[in-house]
Parts: C-alpha cells; sequence; structure tokens
C-alpha cells in the first residue's frame, strides 16, 4: 500500500489508475481462486444475486440531507427563523460563520486580505469536510449535483436508445481549470469562476428567487444531456477538486472488499468517478481490503448497486473501535 | 456483465502497444478537452465585459469598498440582502458579468433609509466586503471620507446618536432642476410616488421599527420639500430661498457635505423622473 496515498491523489488530478506494480499475498490468492471456470463463477454469481435486492438507501438518504440542507437555507430566509442565513458560498449557522472553501480560496486570492470572519468561516467549513469526507460536500450538499443527476438519468435513456453518445474528456482537465481560476484570481482581482459556478447560482436562485443566469445552468445541463455525461463535476469544476483535496486526509469512506467482489463491473457504471474504483477490476486490487481514493463524493451508489457487498462505507478507526 | 477486459495476457513490459484505434481515440479526446477548456475559460472572462461597460454606477450598499475591491471581496452569499429590514438590497445577475451575486440598491425603487439603525449589512458581510473599517492598505479616494460620522436625525434622541459609517455610498445631485417642484414653487400632497409604489421607509411617528409602505403615508406640503424632511440623516441636504421674479416662493434643495449617497431622496421625489439623484461613489467637492 505504500505510495497508494499519493498515486490517489495524482488519480485525482488527471493521471489514467493503472495495475498496481505490487499485490499482496492474501489479495494474490484470492485473485487465484477467482480463476475458476465460467460455469462455476456464473452459478456463484447468481447465488449471490438471487439473493440481493435492488436498493436505494444511500441514495435516499443523500437527496433527503441535499435537500433539507438547501431548504434550510431558503426557509431560514423566507420565514425569517434564521437558521442558516446567507447561500452556499458564505452563510451563518445560528450565528456561527461557515464559507465554502472553494469561494473563501477565489475571494482569498483575488482580494489578498483575509479578515477574521472569513477565516474562522473557512477554517470551521474546512475541519467539518475533513471529518465528513471532502468531497462528500459534492454529493450530499451541492444543489447542482442533484439537478444534474435527474439529467444525466435522461442521458443514459437517450444513450440506450442510441439518440445521444457519451463523449469523454481528460480529466486532467479539471486540474488545469483549478490552476487557471485561481490564477485568473490572482492576475485579475476578480473572482471570474463565481460568474461560472452553477452551484451558487442554483443555490442564490433557491434562496433569493429565480435569475438569467439559471439559462446558463440550463445550458451546461442541456450539454451533459446530448453531449458528454456530468461534463461539469467530472471535467471542469474546481470545487469538487478543493474539497477533494480535504477528503484526502478524511476518515469517513467506502472500503472495498475483495473478497466479495465477482467483478461485474455495476458499481462502476453508477460512479461519477469510475476512476476511483479501478481496483474492482478483475486483478487490480492491490490488497485484500481497499479503500477508494479521495475523489470519491462518498455518494453510495455503488454501496446501494453492489449485489454482493463489496463496498461499504467505513469511518476509519470508528470501525475498529465498534 | 463482467468487468474483464484488463486480464488478457500482456507483454512482459507491462505497457500494451497502443491500436491505431485507441491512439485516435485519445487524439480526439484531447482535442475535445482542448476546446472545452478554452470554452469555459472564454466564457468565464466575458464577465469581463459588463464590468467594464457599468464601470462603478452601480450604487453598492453602505460601506462598500471601492468598486474594484468591492467585486473581487465579496463573496456573493447575499447575507447583506437579508438582514436588509427595507429590502433595498439587490444582487446582480449574469448580466452583471464578475457582478453576479454582488450587492446593489437601485435608489428609485428602494434606498436605504438606514431604518435598521446600526447597519446591519455591514455586520453581516463575512468579507469586509462591506466594511465599518478599511483596511490600511487599501487607497481613499479625495472626498469620499465623511467629514464626521452621520447622525442619524431618528436616533437624534438616543444616547448615541451616529451611525458607524466613515465614507459615503455616493452623492445627491440635482440632476434636473427644471422638475424639481420647489424650484417651480410648487407644493405636494398625497403619496409621494403614488399608490402603486412599493418602496418603504420607516417613520418615526408610525412606528421606529416597522417601516411601512411610502404610498400609505400621503404628504401635505405648501412648497415640496421632501428630499429635506425625509433625508435620515442630519445636515445632509438643506432648502435654499431663490429669487423669483413673479412673487412666487421658489427654494432649491442644496446637497451638503454630509450627504452620505443612500438614495432616500431619489426614491421620495415625486417628479417623474426624479430631479434629484444619487451618483454612486461620488467624492465631495464642494457646494455646488
Amino acid at each position: 500500500m505504500k505510495g497508494r496515498f499519493l498515486d490517489q491523489i495524482r488519480i485525482m488530478l488527471g493521471r489514467a489508475p493503472a495495475k498496481p506494480e505490487v499485490v499482496s499475498e492474501a489479495a494474490r490468492e484470492i485473485h487465484q481462486m477467482k480463476r475458476m471456470t465460467k460455469a462455476d463463477f456464473e452459478a456463484m454469481k447468481q447465488h449471490v444475486r438471487d439473493h440481493q435486492l435492488e436498493k436505494h438507501t444511500w441514495r435516499n438518504r443523500r437527496w433527503a440531507v441535499l435537500i433539507f440542507a438547501n431548504l434550510l437555507f431558503t426557509f431560514s430566509f423566507w420565514l425569517d427563523i434564521q437558521m442558516l442565513e446567507g447561500a452556499l458560498t458564505a452563510s451563518r449557522f445560528v450565528g456561527f460563520h461557515l464559507i465554502d472553501l472553494n469561494s473563501a480560496l477565489q475571494v482569498m486570492l483575488a482580494h489578498k486580505h483575509i479578515i477574521v470572519n472569513l477565516f474562522i468561516g473557512t477554517a470551521t467549513v474546512f475541519l467539518l469536510w475533513v471529518m465528513l469526507g471532502g468531497r462528500t460536500f459534492c454529493s450530499w450538499v451541492c444543489p447542482y449535483h442533484l439537478v444534474a443527476e435527474l439529467f444525466e438519468a435522461l442521458h443514459l435513456k437517450l444513450v440506450d436508445r442510441k439518440w445521444v453518445s457519451d463523449h469523454s474528456f481528460h480529466r486532467g482537465a479539471r486540474t488545469v481549470f483549478w490552476v487557471i481560476f485561481s490564477l485568473l484570481a490572482v492576475v485579475t482581482g476578480y473572482t471570474v469562476f463565481e460568474t461560472l459556478s452553477p452551484t451558487s447560482i442554483l443555490s442564490r436562485a433557491l434562496i433569493y428567487g429565480p435569475s438569467l443566469a439559471l439559462g446558463w445552468v440550463a445550458l451546461l445541463l442541456v450539454f451533459e444531456v446530448v453531449y458528454s455525461r456530468r461534463a461539469w463535476c467530472r471535467y471542469v469544476c474546481p470545487i469538487g477538486l478543493t474539497y477533494g483535496m480535504v477528503g484526502t486526509i478524511s476518515p469517513v469512506r467506502v472500503v472495498y472488499d475483495l473478497r466479495q467482489c465477482f467483478h461485474e463491473g455495476d458499481c462502476r457504471k453508477v460512479c461519477l468517478v469510475p476512476h476511483v474504483l479501478d481496483m474492482v477490476i478483475k486483478g487490480r486490487s492491490p490488497e485484500v481490503k481497499v479503500p477508494v481514493g479521495p475523489d470519491c463524493t462518498r455518494c453510495g451508489l455503488c454501496v446501494d448497486t453492489c449485489p454482493s457487498g463489496a463496498l461499504k462505507f467505513e469511518v476509519k478507526g470508528l470501525n475498529e473501535l465498534l | 456483465m463482467s468487468d474483464d477486459s484488463d486480464t488478457r495476457p500482456r507483454p512482459a513490459t507491462g505497457k500494451r502497444p497502443q491500436s491505431a484505434h485507441r491512439a485516435q481515440q485519445a487524439r480526439r479526446e484531447f482535442i475535445r478537452t482542448a476546446v472545452l477548456s478554452c470554452g469555459m475559460i472564454g466564457a468565464g472572462l466575458l464577465g469581463f465585459l459588463p464590468v467594464v461597460q457599468a464601470g462603478d454606477k452601480r450604487l453598492r450598499p453602505p460601506g462598500a469598498l471601492d468598486e474594484k475591491d468591492f467585486l473581487s471581496s465579496c463573496i456573493k452569499c447575499g447575507q447583506c440582502v437579508q438582514v436588509c429590514p427595507v429590502q433595498a438590497i439587490r444582487l446582480g445577475d449574469l448580466t452583471d458579468g464578475f457582478g453576479i451575486g454582488v450587492p446593489f440598491i437601485e435608489a428609485r425603487d428602494q434606498a436605504c433609509d438606514f431604518s435598521c439603525d446600526a447597519v446591519q449589512c455591514i455586520l453581516a458581510c463575512p468579507t469586509g466586503a462591506l466594511t465599518y473599517e478599511k483596511p490600511a492598505f487599501l487607497p481613499v479616494r479625495e472626498g469620499a471620507p465623511l467629514e464626521h460620522a452621520p447622525t442619524l436625525k431618528a436616533k437624534a434622541q438616543d444616547p448615541e446618536p451616529t451611525i458607524n459609517l466613515a465614507e459615503r455610498i455616493g452623492l445627491a445631485r440635482l440632476a434636473r432642476p427644471e422638475a424639481c417642484l420647489a424650484m417651480q414653487g410648487k407644493g405636494f400632497s398625497g403619496p409621494a410616488r403614488g399608490t402603486t409604489f412599493e418602496g418603504e421607509m420607516r417613520y418615526m411617528d408610525v412606528d421606529r421599527w416597522q417601516p411601512i409602505p411610502i404610498a400609505d403615508h400621503p404628504y401635505e406640503r405648501t412648497l415640496c420639500d421632501l428630499c429635506v424632511t425625509e433625508c435620515p440623516i442630519a445636515d445632509a441636504i438643506r432648502l435654499e430661498e431663490v429669487p423669483s421674479q413673479d412673487g412666487t416662493r421658489r427654494a432649491r434643495p442644496v446637497v451638503q457635505e454630509q450627504c452620505v449617497g443612500c438614495g432616500v431622496c431619489e426614491m421620495i421625489c415625486p417628479a417623474e423622473p426624479a430631479a434629484i439623484v444619487i451618483e454612486a461613489r461620488k467624492t465631495w467637492e464642494g457646494e455646488s
């Protein structure tokens, strides 16, 4: 597992995952065992399938949290209950400052001056997402994620009917965007990315009412439906990378268990970031149990979809404790 | 279903020789990615055009830094919008480019009348884009600082009658003197902006803490002086008699150095369009 941590970060920045150079003894034994006859394999797979029901447990929990969090903003303003004032970019939760990490970064780089409240809010949110899993923000809070998820279903239907096809981009583009938008903030002194950010636009629209900027969000969605699946989240959004960085040291993650896996690949089909699930490909797992890398949004779709329970949520340290 | 495409035997070197098809796919992906990158960055930079076009003509909330610094330091969260008791603050849209989500005031529709008593929007701002005290490294434009903390007429009886505001956000100017009712020697009676006007204001004789629609508060003046009497700041504007040939009493509103640029005069002016307007970011250059 040595070097895997840095390796996972490189993969998040855009490098393609590769077959591990070293595979542990235990993992190798299991890989070996799995080279059974096709008939045996199918029988075993069928057996597990028979005991499996399609479930949406994590998706439903996640959608509930996401909708609740965003509506809390809306109703705090509308009903004047002052629970969560502001928008996703910056807010106050019963008085405590919370500031989105990427928005804070843009403002700090553009304005080059950090006041105490800005620092406190950013530090609080940083600690929060270190504990909760970095990109957990994306799938559990970001309003664009939910909308894009719904339009993704439409995209997949159209692909099924062969009306459209998915065009991939190089994932390194997101790293390039992150660097360029940061540089633009420093050089121009404007928070250039905020003009494009569908997360901020949607959050403000939910709270302060619709705006013309929703047209831009619609354009992004159309692009994703007809041309490239989940393009914004996968290839562009620097917010995702910022939170991904935070998630590198997070204890909350999905863990893969080679022993339970039948390498059907269903998890990679539902995943927003399938490169983090490279180890589920037959022969690729370097260990018996492997934590999923930092680019994972902890959305739980793979956990829901795995017919044999090979992917599970885990809190590092806590599971051993329990 | 089985995802075992990568288990085929491969050369000992580990690297599979790239087929022509794969090479072509990679090349296409690279071109697509380059186009996407240029497109996105280009779209982002388009936000610069409205900023250049608008200059600093938008009236910003009290305590706003200079326009360029304001746009860079504002985190676009709208907390200032949420605390304003008269909903004077609105947020910029996509058409404002980099000014998207940045607060502004449309004084003619709803001016800041300081009915919160404490400039709550400044208190709410998490990044210091609205600030009581400018950080030392930012320049102060000549004529922007107020001579002394403005006294709020509504708080005149309080132990602390001033508000914490160091710089003006703009300056009132009698832009169309020919339309000014006082200049014509006319009075005014009725609701200042008609019965359908939605703007609100706090009237101390009605309720100190509850602003009411201006439409519900008709006026009765023999010589129109609404911009002077309704101005929330002490010594910011006065009425000056002007000589007239026909013997009627005429007067001209004269803006004073204590004007903070809140825009109440522009909102309340019964002339259509307003005779007196706020010029955002304008500095004091002496009485005119």
